[in-house]
């Protein structure tokens, strides 16, 4: 037991990404994701690395930028104003194929919104966010654990493909402490090579890192190579999570705090033999479709209902996915409010006399 | 289901309900148990009531927001007021009876009234009164042993702190006697 | 035979997209030739930014960075937090740094950076077809200026160097126009102790320099020129307004060069 330790996700994705090889921490201060920040500025110091409090969420991400040009792994964390602000730097590393690693610890907009938990930045993480034809890789964890291990898996798919990952939490994900083990600390010596990283020729050809194509040719060219990575991503990156689906005739979809919240609304029903499942999506770009498709295909599932902290943005994706084959229905809390077990169970028994 | 603890630990800013629950939960885990805690976090834990969740279980731990506790810890009065209705049926109550000053409304819980900041007060610090408090929780639930919340304290505190250890433990285990005795005597 | 006069290696060969009568060919050369002069030509990292001055990535030879809009410092302080031994310089218009970038280059140099930042002011946007900058003049007609930049309507134009100039942080900071011989021999020193500043630690270096945009302002070069001298540097001073970190209070100005200040600044038409 003795390398367990209890910890707030905050702190938790922080000591994760030092370990996965991140030494570089560019960020400017937001509720409910301020322990990350607190937690690098005293942290990176002690392992070589540098933190910097940026003078706005728009400067941080081009500091990571500039880092990440480099040839550095870098990061940066914010909650959802915040991240809106950070969607032109964001278009921009994914234009000049640089990798990164953001954090959103969402919570309720629009706006100013509340410092409330949500899940209402989906939209805005996996349908782009910032302009031009993109993807990120987006991950959306459920448990503590699970954010330490899904960020060490961010950080080396975001330099494998060159391009950001992006974790997508929530204030419960972020303030929440659970106990967590920690990978060893990875040697930086293993990082992969960037002989593209511009940090002067010394002696080598000249390197450029750019996003601008002014030719339309160039430029098609360009996003036809991003698209090709898209496509790899979208067949090697999808990640996801069953309970209970094997005889379950109503299937439960929910990513990140909710699916948890649901599996707790789930586990009386299923004691009283009701014959619900989960379905968790643990990547949500690239959208775990075809096993999500797999398990409809099946013809067993007669109902799905999505639960989210929205007003229905993820529910679309598994729209996509079930097309006729079965109903869909949603449901959703917004502006900050967590749904109970109790209201969701509520929401599962009526649709189970339905059924019937 | 009696080895599954939700409790909510609730005071104002100040009297250590964050570390109560912390306490609680690093116990938790270093007697292999699942656990979360969960705290309320913003403006109001600044002035106003200040709160947090933990939850224990021997499976894996669903919504670490809890609707329904099992059990509340109150420490003062706004406390009391906000989750006594609450607590599930035949669910614990633990009031602070120094700050609190009202008896629960509700008949169909079992209530613990321990004079927490009274008794940190003759302890000569009533910040210790989250540890009265703590002990007496342990006391009716037997959730962890206080042992663990010992062993969780020395691993919490920096070393410097440690002086604080043996007042903390005479606080804990004055709240397990006291809310012992409480027991017995409703029993009785 | 004897070189007297040649490209510096630090500059691609390759026509540019500028205009005839544009400085900016006059700055890059300056800057090339001090990234060879100091021999950092092979550590040297260059963040190019948006407006005319974008392509700035394909004519310096040395490893370059394209910025988004206004981010360059930001973008350069990662680099150099990233690569300390990199000798960094950004490339920016006044659109760029003193508009939409202000946030970035105050707090950069106010972290102190280790970067160079040159700062072609030429009062206008050049790229997007003569749009009003923050640093166009009062009364000066652009295409969102019409009727002549009014303080009523459009504000004052901005002086960056003397925003700077209490910012501590700043080791070197200085105006030079680039209107003859004299003045871009300055610029050149200018340029070259905003360089030696970062190479010596001692922190953040900017130079502008009050340039050209015979298209933007409708004239031809020589009139472009004139107009720098008789309008601009009277409301854009000359001089070096920092020469050392260790002067943090804004105190006297020192070792001005270039032309004394004459006429009441900001009243001319």
């Amino acid at each position: 037991m003795e390398d367990v330790v209890l910890m707030k996700g905050n702190e938790a994705v922080g000591e994760a990404a030092i370990r996965a090889g991140c030494r570089f921490f560019f960020g400017y201060p937001i509720t409910p994701q301020n322990e990350i920040p607190e937690y690098m500025s005293r942290r990176l110091p002690e392992v070589g690395g540098v933190y910097i409090q940026a003078e706005s969420e728009v400067a941080a991400i081009n500091m990571v930028y500039g880092a990440a040009a480099a040839g550095a792994l870098a990061m940066t964390s914010s909650s959802s104003p915040g991240i809106s602000l950070k969607q032109e730097g964001i278009s921009y590393l994914v234009g000049s194929e640089l990798p990164a690693f953001i954090v959103n610890m969402i919570r309720g907009g629009p706006g100013l919104g509340t410092i409330q938990p949500a899940q209402s930045d989906y939209f805005q993480a996996v349908k782009g966010g910032g302009h031009g034809d993109y993807r990120l890789l987006v991950y959306g964890p459920a448990s503590i654990q699970e954010l330490v291990d899904l960020t060490v898996l961010a950080l080396d798919r975001a330099n494998h493909y060159r391009n950001p990952a992006l974790v997508l939490g929530d204030g419960i994900l972020g303030q929440m402490m659970e106990p967590v083990r920690f990978p060893p600390m990875r040697d930086l010596g293993t990082l992969p090579e960037k002989p593209w990283a511009t940090t002067g020729r010394r002696g080598g050809p000249k390197r450029l890192i750019n996003s601008l194509y002014l030719q339309a040719e160039k430029c098609e060219e360009h996003n036809r190579r991003l698209q090709a990575k898209y496509r790899e991503m979208q067949r090697t990156e999808k990640r996801w999570d069953c309970l209970w689906v094997e005889n379950a005739e109503l299937v439960v979809v929910a990513y990140g705090t909710t699916a948890r919240i649901c599996r707790t609304a789930l586990e009386p029903l299923r004691a009283e033999g009701e014959a619900v499942g989960l379905f968790r999506p643990i990547t949500l770009w690239p959208f775990p479709d075809d096993p999500l498709a797999d398990l409809l295909k099946t013809g067993r599932v007669r109902a799905v209902l999505v639960v989210e902290m929205s007003a229905g943005q993820m529910v679309e994706d598994v729209r996509l996915v079930a097309g006729d084959r079965v109903p869909i229905r949603f449901y959703g809390r917004t502006g900050g409010a967590v749904p109970s077990p109790e209201e969701i169970r509520e929401q599962v028994r009526e649709l189970v006399r339905e059924l019937r | 289901m009696a080895n599954r603890h939700e409790v909510i630990f609730a005071g104002f800013g100040g009297q250590g309900v964050m570390s109560m629950g912390q306490l609680l939960a690093y116990a938790a885990m270093l007697e292999g148990r699942q656990v979360t805690w969960m705290p309320s976090y913003g403006p109001e834990q600044r002035g106003g009531t200040a709160n947090c969740t933990v939850v224990i279980a021997s499976e894996p731990i669903g919504s670490p927001v809890v609707g329904k506790p099992s059990a509340v810890v109150a420490m003062n009065r706004p406390s009391l007021d906000r989750f006594e209705e609450a607590v599930i049926p035949s669910g614990l109550l633990v009031i602070n009876s120094t700050l609190v000053g009202r008896q629960p409304r509700r008949q169909d819980l079992r209530v613990l009234s321990v004079p927490a900041t009274g008794v940190a007060q003759e302890l000569g610090n009533d910040r210790v009164a989250n540890m009265v408090a703590l002990g007496a929780f342990l006391a009716a639930t037997a959730a962890v042993r206080p042992e663990s919340v010992l062993e969780s304290l020395k691993k919490a505190l920096p070393p410097h702190r440690h002086n604080l250890i043996p007042l903390n433990r005479e606080a804990l285990y004055r709240g397990v006697e006291l809310a012992k005795a409480e027991l017995e005597g409703a029993r009785a | 035979m004897r070189v007297a006069f040649k490209r510096p290696d630090a500059l691609v060969d390759m026509p540019t997209h500028y205009c005839p009568g544009c400085t900016h060919g006059i700055a890059h050369r300056l800057v090339a030739e001090v990234i060879e002069e100091l021999g950092v030509f092979d550590r040297a990292v260059g963040v190019a930014p948006v407006g005319c001055a974008v392509l700035a990535y394909d004519y310096f030879a040395c490893d370059m960075v394209q910025a988004a809009h206004g981010r360059a410092p930001a973008v350069a302080t990662g680099i150099k937090r990233a690569r300390p031994d990199a000798v960094v310089f950004t490339y920016q218009g006044d659109g760029d740094l003193a508009s939409i970038g202000m946030a970035e280059v105050v707090h950069a140099a106010a972290r102190g950076e280790l970067v160079t930042v040159i700062f072609i002011n030429n009062a206008i946007y050049g790229m997007t077809g003569g749009q009003m900058a923050p640093t166009t003049l009062l009364g000066q007609q652009t295409t969102t200026s019409p009727f002549g930049r009014e303080p009523a309507r459009e504000g004052y134009p901005i002086r960056v160097c003397e925003l700077l100039e209490r910012v501590r942080g700043v080791a070197y900071l200085a105006r030079v126009p680039l209107t003859g011989p004299a003045q871009v021999a300055r610029a050149r020193t200018a340029v070259k102790r905003a360089f030696q500043a970062q190479l010596d630690g001692k922190g953040f270096g900017l130079v502008e320099l009050l340039s050209t945009c015979p298209t933007g302002w409708g004239m031809s070069p020589r009139e472009a020129l004139k107009w720098v001298e008789e309008v601009m540097v009277p409301y854009y001073p000359p001089g070096e307004f920092r020469t050392d970190a260790a002067d943090p209070g804004g105190g006297p100005l020192l070792a001005r060069v270039g032309s004394e200040v004459s006429g009441k600044h900001g009243e001319q038409a």
